[in-house]
């Protein structure tokens, strides 16, 4: 008996024992609440959400709906990386027209795009074109910015010594300033993910055909807290395995080019 | 320093494009109504616009949903601030404690929250109290992680040689912790206050009886274009000067 006590009070020093341990505890808060404390039609304990796992994947049109936000996510995260790399580039290299335009850039990065957001439907429709759009739109600030903050910081010397030593501009752009921005480039692609995530769930859970947004309106209408729960949770860990990728990407790349 | 004419000569110049860019885009945006014929349910008249955002300020109908938002907002932020300083200084006041939330604080805000909003409404309804619950639960992580960055991560030696100096723990936390946390804490308010400004009028625009965002997504049902684009550059004003105020406010207690 002492000697399991002590083994566990030498586990709960290790952070990330007592982090699953809390994680844990408050699992089994919500397991306990549910049971016995909240209406069912409102909440459902963890064990039934997680058994109700296989029903959700079952729901006729929760898979297809699944894989469209999945690829609405992809579609939306590759144009916002495409157009902040081409415009923070165009913007960032030039001195004039970074004092110019940037203001504009975080002027528009600072509205709340959420006002717009009939706006894209009403252009882009009620089907994936408008989640994409929105996605993009919230994506692609993020990575211009930072992107101009990567040119930005290039230290001048290096790109006065590579033009005294007879390096064109294209030299210029490959050896100097792609290096050196490979890791403000990853810190704008976790930046943009965010906000890509957040553009297209947003849209998503606004109006929907087919999309997740679709569904989360029908189980809360039927109130169905037990799969809307399973699908949240799906959701979740989609989001969190999407922040993931980016985020090691970042660190791997952002440790390459410590000098 | 004043700065060289030069310099002087490269900022007008970058004014006088910024101020191009906007008129061409207005130009255009005209033209377009007029000219090329955009269908006014996509694009309305720019005049029209003007006219229906002096008639929105004249009769004051924006009182009402503006109230709502506002209270929403300034309910949500005031949970979020309070929970998330006291959250987040009780965690900092070990090691052990930052090792093990900080992380778990982390990975939770890097979740777009905005997915729990259908659990919201089921919970708490159509009516301000869940947004106020979502907004509160957005904004409480920013300010929570960075109390916890502010206490927490006090250089070792001020505490030290202000305890030997026999500083008393008031004293230490007056004179040495706050002063050192405060700004970082403040930083975190502002993010905190426009992720809660940011996700109040979302949640209005998904699911909600009155508000800013209802109003729009009202007049967008409505096929009032026009004075939804009115409303909406309403709304973007109404938070910019949030914003402003709001960063002026964190500048100032910096200097304090």
């Amino acid at each position: 008996m002492a000697s399991t006590a002590m083994a566990l009070r030498r586990a709960m020093r290790r952070p990330w024992v007592a982090r699953v341990a809390v994680i844990a505890l408050l699992f089994c808060l919500w397991e306990i609440a549910a049971r016995w404390f909240v209406d069912p039609m409102f909440l459902s304990p963890p064990s039934r959400v997680f058994m109700s796992l296989p029903a959700v994947f079952e729901t006729r049109g929760v898979p297809a709906a699944l894989r469209l936000t999945f690829w609405e996510l992809a579609v939306a995260f590759a144009l916002s990386v495409v157009i902040g790399l081409v415009v923070g580039l165009a913007v960032g290299l030039q001195p004039f027209a970074r004092k110019s335009f940037m203001p504009i850039i975080l002027l528009l990065y600072g509205t709340p795009q959420v006002t717009i957001l009939p706006l894209f439907i009403l252009y882009f429709g009620i089907g994936p074109a408008s989640k994409i759009a929105f996605g993009v739109s919230h994506g692609f600030f993020p990575i211009i910015v930072v992107i101009v903050a990567g040119v930005q910081n290039i230290k001048p010397i290096l790109l006065t010594s590579a033009r005294s030593m007879g390096a064109s501009r294209w030299q210029v752009l490959r050896h100097v300033i792609f290096p050196h921005m490979i890791p403000s480039f990853f810190a704008g692609m976790r930046l943009g993910m965010t906000g890509v995530l957040l553009g297209v769930l947003l849209a998503e859970l606004y109006v929907s055909t087919a999309g997740i947004g679709h569904f989360t309106t029908l189980f809360t209408q039927n109130f169905d807290p037990t799969r809307l729960l399973g699908l949240i949770s799906v959701l979740a860990a989609m989001a969190i395995v999407l922040n993931e990728i980016v985020r090691r990407a970042e660190v791997h790349f952002g440790r390459w080019h410590a000098d | 320093m004043t700065p060289s004419r030069k310099e002087r000569q490269g900022r007008l110049a970058s004014r006088a494009v910024q101020a191009t860019f906007l008129i061409v885009l207005i130009v255009l945006w005209y033209l377009a109504t007029t000219r090329w014929r955009v269908s006014p349910l996509l694009l309305p008249n720019p005049v029209t616009v003007l006219h229906d955002f002096w008639d929105i300020l004249r009769t004051g109908e924006f009182i009402g949903d503006l109230r709502v938002t506002l209270t929403e907002l300034a309910a949500a932020f005031a949970i979020a601030a309070t929970s998330g300083v006291t959250v987040g200084y009780l965690i900092s006041r070990s090691q052990y404690r930052i090792r093990v939330f900080e992380p778990l604080f982390a990975g939770i805000y890097s979740i777009p929250i905005i997915l729990f909003l259908p659990l919201y409404v089921l919970f708490f309804g159509l009516g301000p109290a869940s947004k106020i619950a979502l907004g509160a639960t957005i904004s409480f992580f920013p300010i929570a992680l960075n109390t916890i960055a502010g206490f927490g991560y006090v250089d070792k030696t001020f505490v030290v040689a202000a305890r030997s100096m026999g500083a008393s723990d008031y004293q230490l936390f007056r004179h040495v912790l706050m002063p050192a946390a405060l700004p970082i804490i403040l930083s975190g308010m502002r993010i905190g206050f426009t992720v809660a400004l940011l996700s109040i009028i979302g949640s209005e625009t998904i699911a909600s009886l009155a508000g800013l965002g209802h109003r729009i997504v009202h007049l967008a049902e409505g096929m009032e274009i026009a004075r939804m684009f009115a409303y909406i550059v309403f709304v973007v004003a109404i938070a910019m000067i949030l914003n402003t105020c709001v960063s002026v406010l964190e500048a100032r207690g910096k200097r304090f």
